[in-house]
């Protein structure tokens, strides 16, 4: 049986923007095994539920929970629909689990999220999870191999439309996703690893201070 | 076309490859005179015979016509002697990925052939500018990195070395034209585009696996679904084998010293061990038959 879930709504959610079908098939929260935690929705333990799942950003469920020298874990999850800027959320939601987190709750989690016809991969509390972990970096690359004249935007697109299959390329996805999208997510992934595969790329960075000059 | 230099007759050497007789395939199949080259007879024979096999399925699917086929099939000739290539237009050569081999050859080629002749490689991981300087002809050498398999990917990334000339690229790029496949243009560079983006790539995956991020079934659930690619990093590690990855990652990273193109310890514990992927029956997954377990 799948458990009833109750949504708790702060701001607005990356993972389920306003008219998405799941927000409007929550329940009550005291008639609910799951607690849904959207947009910065404040967290309070409750050990009684099957399962309490937050919405993460580029942040760890760390933040919210505390951390106790790889002993952390309880009933919390974390969650994130991904998605490409403001496109709209894929299928993916990378469940964040830690290493003592109940099994039972990561079971709970995954019947509320799969029943709604998403697609579950479990991860580890890492900064980027799997997905902006393993893309960013090539999105980088990709940037720079464009200001270095390793080929055109349109060459490298090409190339991994019809050498790999992709359904697009690394330059015109980080575009429609957004420069300065990608920038905020790469300066956060390079805030946890240091090293220069996350920093984010001059053309993002570029778009970034485009982006908070029209702002000021 | 009339032109004097216009490319009529392509010579494929190591055409008893994978790749070299995929190359010879796109040739003869787009009308070109194709004459296959290699040091072994019985390969050469082996891939003639797979080459008939592909053509008349081509045809059966009705993606060609019986005289398309025989017309292709009687414009290929292959042939153990070098000598024979001496009336080329192109030579593209698919022969072991090895720049001493392949400098030997392009040395030999360049006494053989027509000076006008034009020289590519269809190297994956070697410097088109390397081998380019074995022979005297550097301005009429080039790169065609073919993808696998070539008699079916229109992808050919060409890449001019240091001094080839123009002239070279625009011809090899109308060639590639005629021939029905897609050129892109890169600089000779490590992994061209699609090496260079996709080693680094798998390599972070294997690293994911091994700081426990997630199971390999998770990454590659996540990144077919996210981002709608066919095949996870971890799939296409096992399909291509952990040892060509590997070797990939020797070719590539002494020259960049791009730290994700290193080759992560696992990998190198992984191939250590046997565990090569599919071929093996062992990589990220176990295989049995053709079945692939730890994927669901
Ligand atoms: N396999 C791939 O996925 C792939 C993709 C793109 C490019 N490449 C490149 O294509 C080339 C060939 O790779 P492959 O996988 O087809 O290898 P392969 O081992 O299947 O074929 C090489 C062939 O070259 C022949 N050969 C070796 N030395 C020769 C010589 N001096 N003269 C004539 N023939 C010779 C061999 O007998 C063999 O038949 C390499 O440079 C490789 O990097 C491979």
């Amino acid at each position: 049986m799948v458990p009833r879930y109750a949504i708790l709504a702060g701001g607005e959610s990356r993972s389920f923007p306003p008219g998405d079908p799941f927000l409007a098939a929550g329940v009550e929260p005291e008639n609910a095994e799951v607690l849904v935690l959207l947009g910065g929705a404040p967290y309070r333990p409750d050990p009684a539920k099957a399962a309490i799942l937050i919405e993460l950003g580029t942040e760890c469920l760390g933040v919210h929970t505390g951390e106790a020298a790889g002993e952390e874990g309880s009933n919390v999850l974390g969650f994130a629909r991904w998605r490409n800027g403001d496109d709209p959320p894929s299928k993916l939601v990378e469940l964040v689990r830690q290493p003592r987190t109940h099994e039972t709750a990561l079971a709970a989690a995954r019947a509320v999220l799969e029943a709604a016809g998403l697609t579950v991969a479990v991860c580890a509390d890492q900064a980027g999870r799997i997905v902006d972990r393993l893309l960013r970096p090539k999105l980088n690359a990709a940037l720079r191999f464009l200001d270095e004249g390793l080929a055109s935007a349109k060459d490298m697109d090409l190339t991994c439309r019809l050498g790999l299959g992709y359904p697009e390329g690394p330059i015109e996805r980080v575009e429609r996703g957004g420069l300065a999208h990608h920038y905020d997510v790469t300066r956060a992934l390079f805030e946890v690893y240091g090293t220069a595969a996350y920093a984010p790329a001059r053309r993002a960075v570029v778009a970034a201070q485009r982006r908070d000059r029209t702002r000021r | 076309m009339n032109d004097q230099t216009a490319i009529r007759t392509v010579g494929v050497c190591g055409a008893g490859g994978t790749m070299g007789s995929g190359i010879a395939i796109v040739a003869a199949r787009a009308g070109f005179r194709t004459i296959c080259f290699d040091t072994r007879p019985e390969a050469l024979e082996r891939a003639f015979q797979d080459t008939v096999a592909f053509f008349n399925k081509s045809v059966e699917r009705g993606k060609m016509s019986r005289e398309a086929r025989d017309a292709a099939l009687g414009a290929m000739s292959r042939t153990g002697e070098l000598g024979a290539l001496a009336e080329c237009d192109l030579v593209i050569e698919a022969v072991f990925e090895d720049l001493a081999v392949k400098q030997a050859l392009f040395r030999e080629l360049d006494a053989i052939c027509s000076p006008l002749a034009i020289l590519a490689s269809n190297t994956s991981t070697l410097s088109i500018t390397e081998i380019a300087a074995a022979s005297k002809r550097p301005e009429r050498v080039v790169g065609m990195h073919f993808c696998l398999p070539a008699q079916l990917m229109k992808l050919i990334e060409i890449s001019p070395g240091l001094l080839t000339s123009e002239e070279t690229f625009r011809k090899v790029w109308a060639w590639a034209e005629t021939a029905g496949q897609i050129p892109v243009k890169t600089q000779d560079k490590p992994g061209f585009i699609l090496n260079a983006l996709l080693v680094p790539f798998n390599n972070d995956a294997i690293r994911l696996v091994e700081a426990k991020v997630a199971e390999p079934a998770d990454i590659d659930l996540a990144i077919k679904s996210a981002l709608g690619y066919k095949m996870g990093p971890l799939e296409l590690i096992d399909l291509v084998g952990l040892d060509t990855q590997l070797r990939l990652c020797e070719a590539f990273y002494p020259i960049t010293l791009d730290p994700r193109a290193a080759a992560p310890p696992l990998l190198r514990r992984m191939v250590a061990a046997g565990l090569l992927g599919r071929k093996s029956g062992q990589g990220f997954y176990r295989y049995e038959g053709r079945a692939m377990f730890g994927s669901a």
